[in-house]
């Protein structure tokens, strides 16, 4: 390479790594920043796909704020659902590792069946749910009134379909799982035997040393959860469909049918674009409170 | 909490080295209710998938029945090749893997790749920033694209076709890219200054020097990106309308529609859950032989510098 030779290293060096990476910067502009750009400007037109966009300002807002009686009601579920699976999500995520990291036989088994569901296709997780769950002939059900117990409506009751729907996505948190047992197992081996010689009992060193030096990556899967949780589509699209009377209507599920069942383009861009400036503002804060819950021991 | 001490970072065999004590009662105790807690998790976790294979084996008999049956007698082993052929589930099958899922993991992993290269091995201006905005980007709701996106591809005639779902993988995906970078971290400088000494291109270091020594991280992400697009259901919904053109995901749900229409016809769940079984039959056998690789692969994203 002569370039070497007539170019300084440092200008060479700028260029080669902008082409590597230019394979991504394109597309960030041309599947992140043009969709944004875009979907903020359609977000103020009304548009079908049949007939061009038409600017009508504020109208997609304010008819979601104002007259959309479905809307204030996708705002509850949503914000039901994604305050209570995320953080439920990574407390038994955590709690299962912490259980995998004590000294047990066949952990490789236990670990592989645990983060099993993390992978399985959704419409499988769906249909079996469903088929578990079922009021009348459920594996479930069957078992309780077995017992002697009365039937639960898991997914026919509008109290019951969200709780259901969360205890279906806690089951498949294996990879927050195996992410938490990596960082357990790279918690140094001396500050427990420094705290074991200070008299601290299991509980002590769960609580003081386990938990601190992990919460980095509770962060991290926290907000993985919270974004995960906002979008959330596929899972209660395929489990509840919205039902029973809106109950699981999810801000994913009403946008995808704003967009696609009503063809409201410029209502769900409204919607997505409020959806993305929740999403950051909602990281933003965990970030800023992180500060003071958030423990970066002596990684630097 | 002494920040001193983590520095140190002993990670030795877990306090064997130190004397045995006999067991307590209260030892006894804690590990029987350990394993019970353990014995009883593992147990709620495969239940799900238990059920399934036997209710696949069974006839409406034996679904609709109380108390229910654990061990389906006859099994009706007809019930795969039946649910299978109820519908062109060989054709949704090829779909999924020949016009989405392989070439998704070819396209996505090869530019994550040259990606992740220029975000590791490259000393540049900006390269950090722009990583950051990278990992940012997966911030962005997959909805605020997925109108634009729709309209464009709308436009290129696209719809009815996999090009929506392969083409942007053609760009990378961050969180691919953040994993080949991690790894690509990992390898010692001097093995690409040894090369650029003997004249090599920065592509050819790449190809000839980092790729092959990646190939624990490559196999992850391959993985990773296979079960993706294998388990997408969102993409094809959104892009895929034509039957013929249909992935399994799409099959399975419109098997469920044709029982939910019309509930007369039989075996509506026997079929499901056999149709359900073996559309996630592939993934067991890829995690039964992946496992390791799988585990250790996603501990990678754990936030490590």
């Amino acid at each position: 390479m002569n370039r070497s030779f007539t170019k300084p290293r440092s200008q060479r060096d700028l260029l080669l790594g902008l082409l590597f990476v230019s394979p991504w910067l394109i597309g960030f502009l041309l599947w992140t920043v043009y969709p944004l750009i875009s979907s903020f400007y359609y977000s103020f037109t009304r548009y079908d796909l049949l007939r061009p966009a038409w600017w009508i300002g504020f109208g997609n807002y304010i008819e979601l704020f104002t007259e959309d009686a479905t809307f204030p009601k996708v705002i509850g579920n949503t914000l039901y659902y994604v305050l209570l699976s995320a953080p439920m999500g990574v407390i038994s995520a955590f709690l299962m590792a912490a259980l995998l990291n004590t000294k047990i036989m066949a952990r490789p088994f236990f670990r592989a069946i645990f983060f099993f569901p993390a992978i399985v296709p959704t419409i499988v997780v769906a249909m079996v749910w469903q088929f578990l769950l079922n009021t009348q002939f459920g594996l479930i059900n069957s078992l309780m009134q077995g017992l002697g117990l009365p039937v639960i409506p898991f997914l026919s009751s509008p109290a019951l379909a969200k709780p259901s729907l969360i205890m279906i996505y806690m089951w498949a948190q294996g990879n927050a799982m195996v992410i938490f047992l990596a960082t357990l197992q790279d918690v140094p081996r001396a500050l427990y035997e420094a705290a074991e010689l200070d008299g601290a009992n299991a509980f002590h060193k769960f609580w003081h040393i386990t938990i601190p030096m992990c919460t980095p990556v509770i962060l991290f899967n926290l907000i993985m959860g919270f974004i995960e949780g906002f979008q959330s589509f596929t899972l209660p699209w395929l489990v509840t469909g919205g039902g029973p009377s809106n109950s699981t209507e999810l801000y994913g599920l009403y946008l995808y049918r704003n967009a696609f069942e009503f063809l409201r383009m410029g209502k769900a861009s409204a919607l997505a674009w409020m959806l993305f400036i929740v999403i950051v503002t909602f990281t933003f804060i965990l970030f800023r409170t992180s500060a003071r819950w958030v423990y970066y021991g002596g990684e630097k | 909490m002494n920040a001193q001490l983590s520095t140190s970072h002993s990670v030795g065999k877990p306090a064997d080295s130190k004397k045995r004590r006999p067991f307590s009662i209260a030892e006894w105790v804690a590990g029987i209710v350990k394993y019970a807690v353990l014995i009883l998790l593992a147990v709620t976790f495969v239940m799900p998938f238990y059920w399934m294979v036997s209710s696949a084996l069974k006839n409406d008999a034996q679904v609709y029945v109380a108390p229910p049956i654990w061990f389906p007698s006859p099994a009706f082993w007809n019930n795969f090749p039946d649910a299978w052929n109820s519908q062109p589930f060989t054709q949704y099958m090829m779909n999924t893997l020949f016009l989405y899922a392989v070439p998704y993991t070819i396209v996505t992993v090869l530019s994550s790749a040259i990606v992740a290269y220029g975000f590791s091995r490259i000393q540049w201006k900006w390269r950090d920033t722009l990583f950051y905005l990278c990992l940012a980007t997966m911030m962005v709701p997959f909805q605020v694209q997925m109108v634009p996106l729709f309209m464009i591809f709308k436009k290129l005639h696209w719809i009815n076709s996999f090009l929506p779902l392969i083409i942007p993988a053609c760009f990378g995906s961050p969180y691919f890219i953040f994993m080949l970078r991690q790894f690509f971290r990992t390898i010692p400088a001097e093995l690409s200054d040894a090369a650029r000494i003997d004249g090599a291109s920065e592509f050819d270091i790449l190809w000839r020097i980092m790729l092959p020594l990646s190939r624990p991280a490559l196999t992850v992400v391959s993985l990773l990106a296979f079960i993706g697009a294998w388990n997408d259901y969102l993409g094809p919904l959104i892009y895929v309308h034509d039957q013929s053109k249909f992935v399994l995901a799409l099959g399975v749900e419109s098997l469920r529609r044709t029982f939910t229409f019309n509930s007369t016809i039989a075996n509506a769940y026997p079929y499901l859950m056999a149709v359900s079984t073996l559309v996630v039959l592939p993934i067991i056998i890829i995690f039964f032989f992946g496992q390791r690789v799988f585990i250790e692969g996603i501990s990678m994203t754990g936030l490590k510098e």
